[in-house]
């Protein structure tokens, strides 16, 4: 659905040029949620606006649905966008306009009839949950009920494709987790692409297929949510994942425990339905190995459910590597730590 | 010392006030003409604004400046002779219609230029991502979103155009100042100057009013 191939953008500061992106290369497929994560600074914000052209590449690529944007004069590029929905994180709705208004905003753009406009508005209204709000003003509204108008504002002209600049970054966590559930929702319900850029690890376990992790205007590391996120690579994508894992105390759990020559530290992942299942009881039950869980986790990656145990075992090496290895055969992940 | 108003000539203080509020009308009217594209485009052609323009922005501002440096009772009397080729004559309402716009166009472009900047980038940035043409942001977006601080503009506009009214009594304008300059001041007719005074007053405290009100009922933050 998206290709950006070799992306590059400068800004020039001062007389000279700071490169923001250096040579970016992504293919987004139809319907997925995508999640590029980074730092403040790291460029995710400029990657995201050029996705529309918001900000124009130095040089590169950008294709979307088929159409290179590069190419496309003034009024082309304005047909094309809106194919591309787009919400932000300070909501930038009309202060002016009534929630109903900004939502009729991008039909009126477009020039679309009165009924229709009316009609789509109300549906929309109603897929975000503020029919009832309809002739207030966003000042009125909650940070929530503003990201739920900029979201029907953005799908107003059935794009194929949702930009979502930090969209939930200014939003507490329980706002955090409906606007997430209401993206999840659209992206079923409508089959439509996702592209969504923020610096917190929680949003991308919550809702996306993929992720890229971008650092200094390149990315670093890419791949399925689960892979990245049970087995990160880079330095900074592992700084992420330990956003949301519990892993302070576990290294101060591992270098009390150190000592201690007869016990061994295996980290555990379960994975889907593995999750649910006595695998490690039937496997201690079978090997006779006394265990300790010092630590575990069961979280849901969007649809996948996943798990992980830190154990301790209680025996000496010959035990523990057939203990490891009659957990391996019942195909769950183990790491000696 | 009693105040008898034996010199007040009220059927010459009504068409006096009549005159004035021709003026005003007139000017605040063509003042809006003029000083509101002036401002957008000083607005649009600044840095990092939609149609950035360093040579023209750079131009328009110089015009602008040096029209708001002239002190106003000197740019009505340079202005003389523009005034005589556009309305025919420099003298009574029609000769002060002409340097009151000159005179008050620029300083609201000021004005407009300004409340436009409080316009929220991030809005124009969501209306270009929408696909707005660049008239399109003109028309919906920044002129509603910038509605209230153009009202507050064009109200002080207004009330700084009710002293260049009186000022340009000097120069045989005609309305209440024309009346305090010739009665009050020269003949010292105090009770004369003290009814003007109190009717343009009056007419300042009307028009901010009127102006206070419509920003409030257009403020929606």
């Amino acid at each position: 659905m998206i290709q950006l191939e070799n992306l590059h953008k400068g800004y020039q500061v001062d007389g000279h040029i700071v490169p923001a992106l250096q040579g970016i290369d992504l293919s987004i497929e139809k319907g997925e949620i995508f999640g590029v994560i980074g730092h403040s600074g790291a460029g995710k914000s400029t990657l995201i606006r050029c996705i529309n052209l918001l900000e124009r590449p130095t040089s590169g690529r950008v294709v979307v649905d088929g159409t290179d944007l590069m190419n496309l004069d003034d009024r082309q590029l304005q047909e094309q966008r809106r194919q591309i929905g787009m919400i932000f994180q300070h909501f930038n709705l009309l202060s002016s306009a009534t929630v109903a208004e900004n939502v009729a905003f991008p039909l009126k753009l477009a020039k679309r009839p009165k009924a229709e406009i009316e009609q789509k508005v109300t549906e929309l209204l109603t897929l975000v949950g503020l029919e009832a709000h309809r002739n207030k003003y966003p000042a009125q509204l909650s940070g929530g009920q503003k990201q739920r108008v900029g979201i029907a504002r953005a799908l107003a002209s059935d794009p194929k494709v949702l930009l979502c600049d930090e969209a939930t970054s200014a939003l507490d966590p329980q706002t955090t987790n409906s606007i997430l559930a209401l993206l999840r929702d659209i992206n079923r319900k409508l089959g439509l692409t996702i592209v969504l850029i923020t610096h917190e690890m929680h949003v991308i376990r919550a809702v996306c297929d993929r992720v890229a992790v971008i650092d200094g205007g390149k990315i670093v590391e890419m791949g399925n949510v689960v892979d990245v996120f049970l087995k990160p690579q880079h330095p900074t994508t592992q700084e992420f994942v330990e956003q949301v894992a519990d892993s302070v105390e576990l290294k101060e759990i591992v270098s009390h425990e150190k000592a201690d020559k007869d016990r061994t530290m295996i980290r555990i992942t379960f994975l889907g339905s593995q999750t649910y299942q006595p695998v490690l009881f039937q496997t201690m039950l079978e090997t006779g190995t006394p265990f300790n869980i010092l630590q575990g986790t069961i979280s849901r990656m969007k649809d996948t459910p996943y798990g992980q145990l830190i154990v301790e075992l209680e025996a000496d090496q010959e035990q523990v590597n057939k203990t490891i290895g009659s957990l391996r055969q019942r195909g769950l992940e183990v790491e000696v730590i | 010392m009693s105040i008898t108003f034996e010199n007040v000539d009220w059927a010459e203080i009504w068409q006096g006030s009549l005159d004035t509020l021709t003026m005003l009308a007139f000017s605040t009217l063509f003042t809006a003409i003029i000083g509101l594209p002036l401002g957008i485009l000083l607005f649009l052609t600044s840095r990092g604004q939609l149609l950035q323009n360093k040579a023209l922005y750079a131009v328009l501002s110089f015009i602008v400046n040096i029209l708001r440096s002239v002190p106003f009772i000197i740019l009505m009397i340079m202005l003389i002779p523009l005034t005589r080729l556009i309305v025919g004559t420099s003298l009574g309402v029609q000769g002060s219609i002409p340097p009151l716009v000159i005179g008050a166009a620029p300083f609201f472009a000021r004005l407009v230029e300004t409340s436009l900047r409080e316009v929220d980038r991030g809005v124009i940035e969501a209306a270009q991502s929408m696909g707005a043409s660049k008239w399109q942001i003109i028309w919906k977006v920044l002129l509603p979103e910038s509605r209230p601080g153009l009202i507050a503009g064009i109200t002080i506009t207004t009330v700084a155009l009710v002293s260049y009214t009186a000022m340009s009594g000097a120069i045989g304008g005609g309305g209440l100042g024309d009346l305090a300059i010739r009665y009050g001041y020269q003949r010292f007719q105090t009770d004369v100057m003290i009814v003007t005074v109190v009717i343009l007053l009056v007419l300042v405290q009307i028009l901010q009013t009127i102006g206070d009100r419509l920003v409030a009922y257009f403020t929606r933050r």
